[in-house]
C-alpha cells in the first residue's frame, strides 16, 4: 500500500491533514499547559479569555512562585535521586539475571524468564496496602528509601526481560571465542558481552529511570511528608489545597517535570517496542 | 569452589544460579511477601485502627459482592478498559497507517505523538484536569465559540460549561477519553512496528493483482497484524485495568461513585477508610481477571505463526 | 497479449545520483519471451519494476500495447508478476490466493470458481487448494504463484528470478515447465535472471544489462557467438571467453574452441603456446589453466576429458584455435570489430 508513493496530491493533502489532527490531539494539553504557565492570574481565571494564546503580556510569575515558594526544586531533586538509585539497583540485579537466564540456564531459564515477565504484570494497585506494611516494618515509611526499595520490584522484572532479548541477540560464537582465547564464562561475559550490550544497558537505564519517575501509587501510599515527595505525587497533592487550584504554578510544574522525562523516553522507545513485540515471537 | 572437578556444564549452572539468585530473591521477598499479605488481609477483619486480626474467611469477598458500590466499580472497570481498548485499536491503526510513510519533521511529529505516553501519568492527568475543568475548560471555550454550547437548544447544553467531570455520563466518557489519549501512542508504535513487518513484495504483489488501498488494507494487511493487535490488547488491558491515576486525579471516583474503579475503590477503602481487609479483597478481584486475560492473549498470539 | 515498447527509459534514485536504469530502449513484439540478464546491481530488477509501475521512471516512455503507461498505477496495466519470493498471501488458502486478482476486479463468483479450477488444473495443484502457503514446498508455492499470475489473462507477464529459491534439481524441470507454459499461452513474457544458463535455455531473445544500460539484445546464439562487446563476451560462457591482447586489439575465443594438434599448428589456426598451470578433470570436460608467456595472459581452455590425460603441470604445449572462431575487440572501446 505504500509501495508506490501517493500519486494524487489530494490524497497527500488528506494524509497531512489527518496527521496534523492526530498531532494536535496528542499535544494540545501540553501546549495549553505551556501557554497557561506564562499567563497572569487574571488571564487564567477569566473563562472568556482565549486559552490557546495570551490575552495580556506573558509573565514569569507562576514560574517564580513555583520555584521560589513551593518545594518544587526539592521534589525534583527527590525524583532524580530516587531514579538514579533505582537505576543502580536495577542494573546490579537485572543484568546478571538476564544473562544467566538468556544464556546459561537452558530450559528452566525460559520458564523462569516468562515467570519474571508475568511478575511485571502484578499490579501495584493490588500490593500497595500490604506493601506499605512491609515498608513500615522496615522503618522506611515517609522516606525516599521506601521508594528506592519498592520500585525495583517492577523495574527488575521489566528490565530483566528486556535485557534477555538483548543478550539472546548476541551470537554465542563470540563468547565461545573468548573462552577459547583464555577467559572463563564470567570473563567472557564481562569483556565481550557487556560492551556489546551497551545499547541494551542504556535502554535499561532510561526505562528504570522513567518508570520510577512516573510511578504514582506507591509514592502516594508510602510518603506523606511534603518535603520527601517525588514530583509525580507532589504536584497533584501539594499544589492543590482543598478546592483551591493554583492553576498557573500547577500547570507549570506539571509541564516542567514532564518534558525531560518525555524527551528521554522518546529516544529509547524503539527498543521498548522491539521488546514488546518480541512477546509475540517468543 | 573446586572448579577443577566440575564440568563446564556444571560450572555454568552454578554461575547461572548465582547470577540469577539476587534478582529472584529480591522479587520473591519484596513482591511475594506483599502478595501473601494481601491474601491474608483479605481473609481477615483488619483495620488500621485495631492491631488485632480476626480470621473471617471469605466474608470480605462475599460482603463486597453485596455492595452496590463494589459492583458498580467492577462494571466501570470493565467498561472503561474495553472502551479504551477499542479506541486504542481503531485510532492506533489509523495513526500507524498515517505515520508509516517517511516524512519530513518525523522526529518532531514522533515526539509530539508520543507525549501522552512518555509524560508521567499523574502530570498529564493534571493537564486534563484543566482541559475538562467545570469553569475554565478550553474545550468548552471552543464549543461556545462554535455555538455548540451555552445557549438554549445547543448540542452540549445551555449552560456555559459542559461539566465534563461533574456529570456521571460525561465523567465516564472523560475517563475513557483520557485513557485512550494516554495509551494511543503505545498502541500506535506497536502497530506501526507490525506494519513495517509486512513484507514489501506482498504489498506490491497485491497492487499488481489489482487491489486498491482498502482491499489491501482489509484483506492483506490487517490479517497479518493480528499478533501485533494481540500485544496491543494485552498491554493496554493490563495498564488500564489496574490504573488508579486517571480516576484518582480527575474525579476521585465521583461524581457519587459514577467513575469508581476497583483500584481507586481499594485505595479509598483501605487507606482512607482504614479497612485493610476490605481494601485488600477489593484489589484481589483484579488478579484472576488479569491472569486469565494475560494467559489467554499470550496463548492466542503465540499460536498464530505466519 | 500485448507488445511492450520502452523508449529511452531512465530510473534514478537519490535525487538523480544513482542511475539504476540508464537510457534503455527495447521493443518486444506480442508473444515474445525476453530475458533480462545481468549481475546484481545491473538494473534488471529496477527495469522490470519500472515497467510494472512499482518505480517511477525519471524520463522515457513505456508503452504497453501502444498505450503510454507511465502514469498508470500497476493495477491499471493488466500485468501479472511473480516475485522471487512468490509473495503468496500468508493468511489466505491457495484457492483464495489464486482468486484474489479476480475478486479485485469484481468478477462474478461462479466465473471466479471456474477460472480458479482451470488454473489449478493447468499447474497440477488441484489437491492443494485448501492449504495455506506455509504448508507448501518451494515448488508448490511457485506453481501457486504462477496460477495466480495467469488466472486472469494478463497482457504482460513479468517474472523476477523465479527459480533462484528452488533447489538445483527442481530448476531443470521448472525451466521446462516455463517453456511449455509460454508455448501454450503465448503471453508476452519478461524474465529477469542472473543465471546465464537459464537465460540461454528460456529466452527467445536475451537483453544483457550492466550498470543500467543494455549491452546487447539478441538471440542466445547471437549473444554467445557474436558478442557485441567485451563485457558480453566475458559475461557469457563458463568459463568466460578468453581475451588476448594483440596490438590495438583484443582477440577473443571460447575455451571449448581450443584444441591440441598432434604436431605443428595447422593452417587456418591461431597458435597458442602456453605453459600449463593447472588441470581440472571434471568428468566430461577438462579445464586447462595456463599462461601465454608472450603476453603473460592467463587463459582457460576446455577439452574433452579423454584428451586431457597427457597434460602435465608445468609443461609447455602449443594449443590452437581456428581463425574463424576468433573474435576481435577494440582495445579501447571494447566493441567487437565486424569481420
Amino acid at each position: 500500500m505504500h509501495a508506490t508513493s501517493a500519486r494524487h496530491p489530494g490524497r497527500k493533502a488528506g494524509v497531512y491533514l489527518a496527521t496534523a489532527l492526530f498531532v494536535v490531539f496528542s499535544a494540545l494539553p501540553f501546549y495549553v499547559m505551556l501557554i497557561t504557565s506564562f499567563k497572569t492570574q487574571s488571564a487564567i481565571f477569566s473563562p472568556d479569555a482565549n486559552p490557546f494564546w495570551f490575552s495580556g503580556p506573558p509573565t514569569l510569575a507562576n514560574i517564580t512562585l513555583l520555584f521560589g515558594q513551593t518545594q518544587f526544586v526539592q521534589w525534583l531533586l527527590n525524583t532524580v535521586w530516587v531514579g538514579l538509585a533505582v537505576v543502580i539497583i536495577t542494573l546490579l540485579l537485572s543484568v546478571p539475571a538476564a544473562y544467566g537466564l538468556a544464556r546459561i540456564a537452558g530450559s528452566w531459564g525460559e520458564t523462569l524468564g516468562i515467570g519474571i515477565f508475568l511478575s511485571y504484570l502484578v499490579p501495584p494497585t493490588l500490593l500497595f496496602i500490604p506493601f506499605s506494611k512491609v515498608i513500615a516494618y522496615l522503618g522506611l515509611q515517609n522516606s525516599l528509601w521506601a521508594l528506592i526499595v519498592a520500585y525495583p520490584t517492577f523495574t527488575i522484572p521489566f528490565c530483566t526481560w528486556l535485557l534477555m532479548g538483548f543478550f539472546k541477540g548476541i551470537p554465542r560464537d563470540l563468547e565461545e571465542q573468548a573462552m577459547i582465547d583464555g577467559h572463563d564464562r564470567l570473563g567472557a561475559f564481562v569483556h565481550v558481552v557487556l560492551p556489546l550490550a551497551m545499547p541494551g544497558l542504556m535502554t535499561v537505564v532510561v526505562f528504570a529511570f522513567t518508570l520510577s519517575t512516573s510511578e504514582f501509587i506507591y509514592a502516594l501510599a508510602f510518603v506523606t511528608h511534603s518535603a520527601s515527595k517525588t514530583v509525580s505525587i507532589a504536584v497533584p497533592t501539594e499544589l492543590i489545597r482543598g478546592d483551591v487550584y493554583h492553576w498557573g504554578p500547577l500547570l507549570a510544574g506539571a509541564l516542567i517535570a514532564s518534558i525531560p522525562i518525555a524527551v528521554l523516553y522518546t529516544f529509547f522507545i524503539d527498543q521498548l517496542v522491539a521488546g514488546l513485540t518480541a512477546v509475540a515471537r517468543d | 569452589m573446586t572448579a577443577r572437578t566440575l564440568s563446564q556444564g556444571q560450572r555454568d549452572t552454578l554461575l547461572a544460579m548465582s547470577m540469577v539468585l539476587p534478582a529472584i530473591l529480591y522479587i520473591t521477598l519484596l513482591l511475594g511477601i506483599p502478595i501473601v499479605l494481601a491474601v491474608v488481609y483479605s481473609l481477615n477483619d483488619v483495620t488500621t485502627g485495631s492491631p488485632v486480626m480476626r480470621y473471617i474467611g471469605l466474608e470480605n469477598f462475599i460482603a463486597l459482592l453485596d455492595t452496590p458500590d463494589f459492583m458498580r466499580a467492577v462494571g466501570n472497570t470493565f467498561l472503561i478498559t474495553i472502551s479504551t481498548l477499542l479506541g486504542v485499536l481503531v485510532l492506533g491503526t489509523i495513526q500507524a497507517e498515517l505515520l508509516v510513510r517517511p516524512t519530513r519533521g518525523k522526529w518532531l511529529i514522533r515526539f509530539l505523538i508520543l507525549l501522552p505516553w512518555t509524560a508521567p501519568a499523574s502530570l498529564s492527568a493534571i493537564a486534563w484536569l484543566w482541559m475538562l475543568d467545570s469553569t475554565f475548560s478550553p474545550i468548552d471555550w471552543v464549543l461556545r465559540g462554535l455555538g455548540l454550547l451555552g445557549h438554549p437548544g445547543a448540542l452540549f447544553g445551555d449552560f456555559d460549561n459542559t461539566f465534563w467531570l461533574g456529570r456521571s455520563g460525561f465523567a465516564l466518557f472523560s475517563i475513557i477519553l483520557v485513557n485512550v489519549w494516554r495509551l494511543l501512542p503505545l498502541g500506535t508504535v506497536i502497530i506501526l512496528a507490525g506494519l513495517n513487518g509486512v513484507p514489501r513484495d506482498i504489498l506490491e504483489q497485491a497492487e499488481i493483482d489489482g487491489a486498491g488501498y482498502f482491499r489491501r488494507l482489509f484483506h492483506i494487511v490487517l490479517p497479518m497484524l493480528i499478533p501485533v493487535f494481540g500485544v496491543t490488547i494485552l498491554f493496554t488491558f493490563v495498564f488500564v485495568f489496574t490504573d488508579i491515576v486517571t480516576v484518582f486525579i480527575l474525579t476521585r471516583g465521583g461524581p457519587a461513585n459514577a467513575t469508581q474503579v476497583l483500584p481507586t475503590l481499594a485505595f479509598f477503602t483501605g487507606v482512607q477508610g482504614g479497612s485493610l481487609g476490605r481494601g485488600a479483597a477489593t484489589a484481589l478481584f483484579l488478579l484472576p481477571v488479569l491472569a486469565a486475560v494475560s494467559i489467554l492473549i499470550l496463548a492466542l498470539i503465540r499460536r498464530r505463526e505466519i | 497479449m500485448a507488445s511492450l515498447s520502452i523508449e529511452h527509459l531512465s530510473t534514478t534514485f537519490d535525487r538523480g545520483r544513482v542511475k539504476a536504469v540508464d537510457d534503455v530502449s527495447l521493443d518486444m513484439p506480442d508473444g515474445e519471451f525476453l530475458v533480462l540478464l545481468g549481475a546484481s546491481g545491473s538494473g534488471k530488477s529496477t527495469l522490470m519494476r519500472t515497467i510494472a509501475g512499482l518505480e517511477r521512471p525519471s524520463s522515457g516512455a513505456i508503452r504497453i500495447d501502444g498505450r503510454l503507461s507511465n502514469e498508470d498505477p500497476p493495477r491499471k496495466r493488466n500485468i501479472a508478476m511473480v516475485f522471487q519470493s512468490y509473495a503468496l498471501y500468508p493468511n489466505k488458502t491457495v484457492a483464495k490466493n489464486i482468486s484474489f486478482p479476480l475478486e479485485a476486479v469484481r468478477m462474478p463468483t461462479a466465473q471466479i470458481q471456474e477460472k480458479v479450477k482451470w488454473a489449478a488444473t493447468l499447474f497440477g495443484i488441484d489437491e492443494l487448494l485448501h492449504r495455506k502457503p506455509r504448508e507448501l514446498s518451494g515448488g508448490e508455492r511457485q506453481r501457486v504463484a504462477l496460477a495466480r499470475a495467469l488466472v486472469r489473462t494478463p497482457s504482460l507477464f513479468l517474472m523476477d528470478e523465479p527459480l533462484s529459491n528452488l533447489d538445483a534439481k527442481l530448476r531443470h524441470s521448472a525451466r521446462r515447465e516455463f517453456k511449455r507454459l509460454h508455448e501454450q499461452t503465448g503471453i508476452t513474457t519478461l524474465y529477469v535472471t542472473h543465471d546465464q544458463v537459464e537465460a540461454m535455455g528460456l529466452g527467445q531473445r536475451i537483453a544483457i544489462l550492466n550498470k543500467g544500460q543494455i549491452q546487447q539484445i539478441g538471440t542466445p546464439h547471437e549473444i554467445y557467438h557474436e558478442p557485441a562487446n567485451t563485457f558480453v563476451a566475458q559475461f557469457m560462457g563458463s568459463p568466460p571467453m578468453n581475451l588476448i591482447p594483440d596490438g590495438d586489439w583484443l582477440l577473443g575465443f571460447h575455451a571449448e574452441d581450443a584444441w591440441l594438434p598432434e604436431g605443428e599448428t595447422p593452417a587456418g589456426q591461431h597458435a597458442l603456446p602456453m605453459e600449463i598451470q593447472q588441470v581440472e578433470r571434471l568428468g566430461s570436460d577438462a579445464l586447462i589453466y595456463g599462461v601465454l608467456p608472450a603476453s603473460q595472459t592467463e587463459v582457460i581452455l576446455k577439452l574433452p576429458d579423454r584428451l586431457a590425460g597427457g597434460l602435465a603441470i608445468g609443461a609447455s604445449r602449443t594449443f590452437c584455435v581456428p581463425d574463424s572462431q576468433l573474435q576481435r575487440f577494440d582495445l579501447r572501446t571494447g566493441l567487437r570489430a565486424r569481420n
